[in-house]
């Protein structure tokens, strides 16, 4: 059900400052890929060009080009529709603080005109079920606003909504870094449920993580990418000194 | 060695996409409620009734451009009104002016006689006026909004601070023609009857405090607005202190300052710059102030040094005759002093705006 | 190395009591300036309490003006007369106000235009009110030969705009980018992103807003002079001249009659509790949207 996804000389700045050199990866669609790197490496900046939110700073490019599946998202489709097929969730949750739980859930289609209330029902529950929120959420879902639930379930709420809209590519950037150990267990055990449904991309400062739930690593530094492999090729046995001198931790 | 990605990549069996051709749309027309049932606790495998449904809706949805653009040009168009009433203002104040610019060229506001029986306009009483009740009113404000910012800042007790500063706002929020009632009726006659004797005793050799005094005059416009400009200066002198870091404080205290001289060393001394910028700010407001000065000047355009003696200011004399003027040059001579008292107003409020908000940018910036 | 300067046990004491007492001083003068600035506040609303509250009955809130001489009436033209300007205030200048607020907080951040705006509007913050009135008058009185309400309403409005949309900015700006981006990265389109996002985020500030600059122009009198100019009876023809609360208080204050000062004391009073309530609805619905929009 996902999408793969193919990089070509990917170059953005934020201003003058050139943040990505020249990147081109191909992500396989329905498997995880994770990328690592040190914090400003540019993997933020990399994943926020693919659903083409980078381009909200006024001050920021891309150029290059970004097949998914056979559309260059760049040329082919405008960023309103790109986005209404890449999920993405954030570094910290953001929840939309006035509405309650189901209306956060439904957002993505409420907003964008869908209005028939069997099928948001449906999704609705399906999504917080993928979610794994469903059982502590399912009889507060118009009583609660998002924002009143822990930091948690406030991000499991997140990709919920990401969810909902049925994306083709789910893009997570550090979903768990602002959480606790249980909660970020609880995610890593979604996204490996999910992967066989959607193509996933997940940032992460964890290479514990990268090595548990992703099928490929890609490491980045100073806004290139230096190598990309299979994770486990990446984590025992890298092509590149500078990939082995991060996982060995003499840096970042 | 080498880092292709590609060459290190599996590729994985691709599985049929979702591109957005048109042809793989399914017709919005296909849109049913369709009810799935799932069992509960099972994470659903794409069931793909609902699934497509949604992505088939989303797809066919347009991006909202002309939408966006729509409704950006909205937004563009309100913000130019803010434009648009400043030069309507000029624009109107000017136009309906020329007359008396014609007239009388820049010795409007040199001239001492206003009579509008004769046709002769002279700005120059409404000019001293205007200048010293303000600057009376803000030589009495300034002491007291400052004394008070201090008081609020750091000696009040904390359950105290709330109440307090909401009843120094509200001060602000009483209407001018209020404190003009409030005037007329109780700070006249104080004046005249109690402060003014008391004043005249002791302070009557300077000149400034003789008789005769009825209560209305200069003076009691002067108090009158520095109570009406107190809240501006205090709250924005609040302001700008908080906002002077708080590791100025700290260093003060640590050198062993009693606490007058760790405000007065590491607050007020950062915060000069931004207190000078209220204060200015509430000159700005003096200078325009309308009713309540009206209502206890006594409205009589003549310079003299007694400040019990009725002035007039450049509102009030708008405010004043403005309705009962007879005449084109009469008109047009009042809507000038307008359009001094707009350009006045603007180039002080711009310049305490400048002032106050570079302080605050300059000390945010340096306590990161 | 020179021996360290070695002051007197008295000095020593001295300096230390000197500052010691100008410490004291001072903090005496400010709880005593705390203190006189507090006491023509209560003074004023003490005294409108004492000489308004008793002239405050049915008849003031039903009535119109009676001629001199007699007692009775009220001042219920002024007070109809004073919704409708501001109605009409309300109508064009918050629309105007909030718009202008959108903008400076969703499209323009950082920008030069936005920069200007936000300047003017601030500048026009301290613009006299007599001088809009003018304007107005200019505007809209000299062109149709007679007052109105509608030019009353006009030169209200444009007091509303700047101050509506500076309250509306500051709201829009407490809204969370992460939450903007949470609606973008949904495919949302911006429109409806801040529409129904920052905007319902941030309802409660920005009606708060409103709500200040409605009680900010409530009480204005210099604009009306010549634009509403005012009027003994009922009206509720926008192009006629109208009574408004605050106009009326100043007529009836400067007249020589004491039935009319009564009039003008109880008219104060109305005009302070209805600003008393707005300001402190304010307080308590600021707070509450500090606290409903999340961290």
């Amino acid at each position: 059900m996902g999408v793969e996804i193919r990089v070509e000389d990917l170059n953005a700045w934020y201003g003058t400052v050139h943040t990505l050199h020249d990147v081109s990866l191909h992500i396989p669609a329905n498997h995880v890929t994770a990328l690592i790197g040190p914090s400003g490496c540019g993997k933020s900046t990399f994943v926020r060009c693919l659903n083409r939110l980078h381009e909200t700073n006024p001050s920021a490019r891309a150029e290059g080009t970004v097949l998914m599946g056979d559309i260059d998202i760049y040329k082919d489709a405008s960023p309103v529709e790109i986005r209404r097929r890449v999920g993405m969730v954030f570094q910290r949750p953001n929840p939309f603080p006035t509405m309650s739980i189901y209306d956060n859930v439904a957002s993505g289609l409420k907003l964008n005109g869908f209005r028939k209330k069997r099928i948001l029902d449906e999704v609705v529950e399906r999504s917080l079920k993928q979610a794994a929120l469903w059982d502590e959420v399912k009889d507060d879902l118009k009583k609660k606003s998002g924002a009143s639930l822990s930091g948690g379930q406030q991000q499991r709420l997140c990709i919920a909504r990401a969810l909902a809209v049925d994306p083709e590519v789910l893009l997570m950037d550090e979903p768990a870094s602002a959480l606790d150990p249980v909660s970020t267990a609880k995610i890593e055990d979604l996204i490996f449920k999910l992967k066989s449904q959607y193509t996933i991309v997940i940032v992460t400062h964890n290479m514990q993580q990268a090595a548990r739930v992703a099928e490929n690593t890609g490491f980045f530094l100073m806004g290139k990418l230096v190598e990309f492999a299979a994770t486990a090729k990446i984590f025992t046995n890298p092509s590149d000194k500078r990939t082995e001198d991060y996982i060995t931790g003499r840096f970042g | 060695m080498g880092s292709n990605p590609r060459s290190l990549m599996n590729e994985p069996e691709t599985i049929p996409l979702s591109p957005l051709s048109p042809e793989a749309r399914a017709p919005l027309a296909a849109l049913k409620p369709i009810v799935v049932h799932q069992a509960a606790g099972v994470v659903a495998v794409a069931a793909p009734a609902p699934s497509s449904v949604i992505r088939d809706f989303l797809q066919a949805k347009s991006s909202g451009r002309v939408a966006d653009g729509a409704f950006a040009s909205v937004m563009v168009v309100c913000a130019l009104s803010i434009f648009a009433i400043v030069l309507l203002i000029v624009f109107v104040l000017v136009s309906k002016s020329r007359l008396s610019i014609h007239a009388f060229g820049w010795k409007f506001f040199a001239g001492q006689v206003w009579d509008p029986v004769s046709g002769d306009f002279g700005a120059l009483p409404f000019i001293y006026g205007t200048v010293v009740s303000s600057i009376l009113a803000v030589i009495m404000a300034v002491p007291l909004a400052l004394a008070v910012s201090i008081f609020l800042l750091d000696i009040c007790p904390k359950f105290l601070r709330g109440p307090i500063s909401f009843l120094t706002e509200l001060l602000a929020a009483i209407p001018s023609v209020v404190y003009g009632l409030w005037g007329i009726f109780v700070l006249v006659p104080i004046i005249r009857d109690q402060v003014g004797p008391v004043l005249e005793k002791y302070l009557g050799w300077t000149g400034l405090f003789v008789e005769p005094n009825f209560g209305v005059g200069m003076f009691t416009a002067s108090v009158i607005l520095a109570i009406m400009i107190f809240p501006v200066i205090s709250s924005i002198s609040r302001d700008v202190m908080r906002a002077v870091p708080v590791n100025q404080r700290e260093a003060a205290l640590a050198l062993g300052a009693t606490r007058w001289e760790m405000l007065r060393i590491g607050v007020l001394r950062n915060a000069r710059m931004g207190i000078i910028g209220s204060v200015i700010l509430g000159l700005g407001r003096a200078l325009g102030e309308t009713m309540a000065v009206t209502m206890v000047i006594g409205n009589h355009p003549d310079i003299v040094k007694n400040l019990f003696a009725p002035g007039y200011t450049l509102a009030s004399v708008i405010a004043n005759e403005f309705t009962e003027a007879t005449g084109d040059l009469y008109l047009s001579a009042l809507i000038e002093i307008g359009l001094a008292l707009f350009i006045v107003t603007i180039v002080v409020n711009a310049i305490a705006r400048l002032l106050v908000w570079a302080v605050i940018r300059g000390n945010t910036a340096r306590a990161h | 190395m020179s021996p360290l300067p070695i002051r007197s046990r008295h000095v020593e004491r001295f300096l230390t009591l000197r500052r010691s007492a100008t410490n004291h001083l001072v903090t005496g003068l400010a709880v005593i300036s705390t203190i006189v600035v507090l006491v023509p506040l209560i003074a004023i609303l003490g005294y409108l309490i004492y000489k308004g509250a008793s002239s405050l009955n049915l008849a003031f809130f039903t009535h119109v003006p009676v001629p001199v001489g007699e007692t009775g009436g009220g001042m219920a033209n002024a007070i109809a007369g004073s919704s409708v300007i501001l109605g009409l205030a309300s109508l064009l200048g918050i629309p105007l106000g909030i718009g202008a607020g959108v903008y400076l907080a969703e499209y323009a951040r950082g920008t030069w235009l936005g920069a200007g705006v936000r300047f003017t509007a601030d500048v026009l913050n301290g613009v006299p009110s007599i001088v809009m009135g003018l304007a107005a008058y200019a505007l809209i009185v000299a062109k149709q030969q007679h007052f109105s309400a509608l030019a009353g309403g006009v030169a209200l409005a444009i007091m509303m705009v700047p101050t509506v949309a500076r309250t509306t900015e500051e709201m829009l700006a407490t809204v969370p980018n992460p939450v903007r981006e949470a609606a973008l990265g949904l495919g949302i389109p911006k429109w409806r992103t801040v529409l129904s996002v920052s905007l319902r985020t941030a309802s409660p500030g920005i009606i708060t807003g409103c709500m200040l600059a409605f009680a900010r122009v409530a009480g204005e009198t210099a604009p009306l002079l010549f634009t509403a100019f005012g009027n003994q009876f009922w009206n509720f023809n926008v192009n006629q001249p109208i009574a408004a609360l605050p106009l009326q208080i100043y007529i009836y204050a400067l007249s020589p009659y004491d039935e009319w000062h009564r009039l003008a004391w109880a008219g104060a009073l109305v005009l302070m509790v209805l600003i008393m309530v707005s300001v402190t609805l304010v307080r308590i619905f600021a707070n509450r949207g500090v606290l409903k929009g999340g961290d």
